[in-house]
């Protein structure tokens, strides 16, 4: 059964890529303008690749997808990410 | 605020077990040595990599259990009779054998030791388990912060790390109310019932304290929770969830 | 990349003896896997849209739809993430069906679902007898889980191809990435020669 999980989730995969922890990270969704915390994020992870969704709208706001020697990380559905450094 | 100690991309670290307990007839504590580790906060988690000889590899998320311990890292993973993982773990696993976890991983779910407001720690089934890594800390540091945890469980025999919360509860400001969902222990106080409005009302604490608080366990129970919870004041931001794949890990 | 090995883990039982694709192993239960919450569609309302390169369309509703000529296929399963589910049943309508008739110089086509999934393969594997639009599977009516009322079944590509929630085809002269394909899987996505990601 496929459920929901968080963006507490994405916090390994995304911590290979970045430097920083996104998943404390503050999204705007360029969907609805929701901000919120990456951790919040609505997570679909059994499907090929990760999901996340914006809990107030629904809307994709991040897909990862990892093989062995690549990650694919399409961020296109939020307008920014604000990081703490 | 305290931060998450991350600096730089999360790589895979080799981790020993060096000892191990069982928690229940299906639920066993690993402790893992792995060397080099910075450290970790109250409410983080790891993700395990394994490595078949073929080369075939899987992953899964866990919640640390234990205080910062110098190199030593402790998991509590629960058997799921289906599992591809779970049964290595709690079964196979050997003391000197070795896996590779990453992490720490996420600084949102994690209790600040730096903040006096009183911690509401709710958590449903293998949910506990980061709560408890909040509840040792907090016992390790001789911190005064006020707690409640309230730890909704199937039935007695799968209570996790009851004999340790039954001893660091004798701590007047470190309370622990249990809700048994299926089966309740002779004499207990409440029939078997889930977590309520009433229960919160009863054994949490109210919104005008301003709690933190922190709910963990599977989707729906997190969310029947949070919505309990969001209905009796509490402040969406105040409210920290981490969710489980139903299985209580990231699927078994 | 390889990791160190665990002593005595093996992951799931890779049965010998099946003819299954590289890397793939052979489960008895039906996975779900989702890119979002489970759309729910009421037949009242579903409609299945081919439209092609001049915008040419064609729609049926429910009742047109159940209207055409069915078939039983069983067919195996392959996702790409590396289980195999071999002998299924299901009862769908041909899209050679649905297909016939519409003119079109499209090499290409856009499978699009309820709820915004994509997914994009060349036309001619949806002909030919290689494709169904399915709704039952294993004598009972789809559910919504598994992709109902009705969804894309192309069994000799990767399980990604088969859309679940289905609701139209654009036929196009150029190939546009659907869903996952934007994120490095597969244009083609043959699982007899592990065509996975974009590289392979």
């Amino acid at each position: 059964m496929s459920v929901a999980l968080d963006g507490n989730t994405m916090a390994g995969a995304l911590g290979e890529l970045f430097a920083v922890d996104v998943s404390v990270a503050v999204f705007e969704c360029a969907g609805c303008g929701h901000t919120g915390v990456v951790a919040e994020v609505v997570v679909y992870a059994d499907a090929p690749g990760m999901v996340g969704r914006c809990p107030h709208c629904f809307d994709v706001l991040v897909r990862l997808v990892r093989s062995d020697s690549r990650a694919w990380l399409d961020l296109s559905g939020v307008v920014s990410l604000r990081i703490d450094i | 605020m305290a931060r998450a100690a991350v600096l730089g991309r999360l790589t895979w670290r080799v981790g020993t077990l060096v000892s191990f307990r069982d928690e229940t007839a299906f639920t066993r504590t690993l402790v893992f040595q792995i060397p080099g580790w910075p450290g970790h906060l109250a409410g983080q988690h790891v993700d395990v990599r394994l490595t078949a000889p073929d080369g075939y590899s899987t992953q899964r998320s866990y919640s640390i259990a234990s205080a910062v311990d110098g190199d030593l890292v402790e998991l509590t993973i629960e058997r799921l009779s289906d599992g591809e993982v779970s049964p290595y773990l709690s079964q196979v696993l050997s003391v000197g054998d070795q896996i590779e976890l990453r992490g720490p991983i996420g600084g949102w779910f994690v209790w600040d030791p730096e903040v006096d407001s009183p911690a509401m720690l709710v958590g449903g089934g293998s949910g506990v388990v980061p709560l408890m890594a909040m509840v040792r800390t907090r016992a390790q540091l001789g911190s005064a912060t006020p707690f409640r945890l309230l730890y909704s469980v199937r039935d007695p025999a799968s209570v996790l790390y009851g004999p340790e919360l039954d001893r660091l509860r004798s701590d007047p400001m470190l309370e622990l109310q249990y809700a048994f969902t299926r089966q309740t222990p002779a004499g207990f106080s409440r029939p078997a019932a889930r977590i309520d409005a009433a229960f919160l009302d009863e054994f949490g604490y109210s919104a005008a304290l301003r709690p933190a608080v922190f709910v963990c366990g599977p989707t729906g129970f997190v969310e029947a929770i949070a919505d309990l919870l969001i209905a009796a004041g509490h402040e969406a931001h105040r409210v920290k969830t981490e969710r489980f794949g139903p299985s209580g890990g990231s699927t078994g | 990349m390889p990791g160190i090995v665990s002593p005595g883990f093996f992951g799931r039982r890779r049965e010998g003896g099946q003819a299954l694709p590289p890397g793939q192993y052979l489960v008895r239960d039906f996975p779900v896997l989702s890119a979002g919450p489970t759309p729910r569609v009421s037949p009242d309302t579903w409609e299945f849209r081919i439209v092609t390169e001049t915008g040419e369309q064609r729609t049926w509703d429910w009742k047109a739809f159940r209207a055409l000529p069915a078939v039983d296929v069983t067919v195996d399963l392959h996702c790409v993430t590396k289980w195999s589910k071999l002998g299924t049943a299901w009862r769908g309508v041909s899209v050679d069906v649905l297909l016939e008739g519409i003119e079109t110089n499209a090499e290409y086509a856009l499978v699009l679902s309820y709820g915004g999934y994509t997914t994009n393969l060349p036309l001619r594997d949806l002909l030919g007898g290689l494709a169904w639009l399915a709704f039952a599977y294993d004598g009972s009516d789809l559910t919504p889980e598994h992709g109902g009322p009705v969804r894309l079944l192309v069994p000799h590509l990767y399980l990604w191809k088969s859309a679940k929630w289905v609701r139209g085809i654009d036929l196009r002269t150029t190939e546009q990435r659907g869903f996952w394909e934007q994120l490095g899987y597969h244009d083609y996505g043959d699982p007899w020669l592990e065509q996975r990601y974009s590289e392979d």
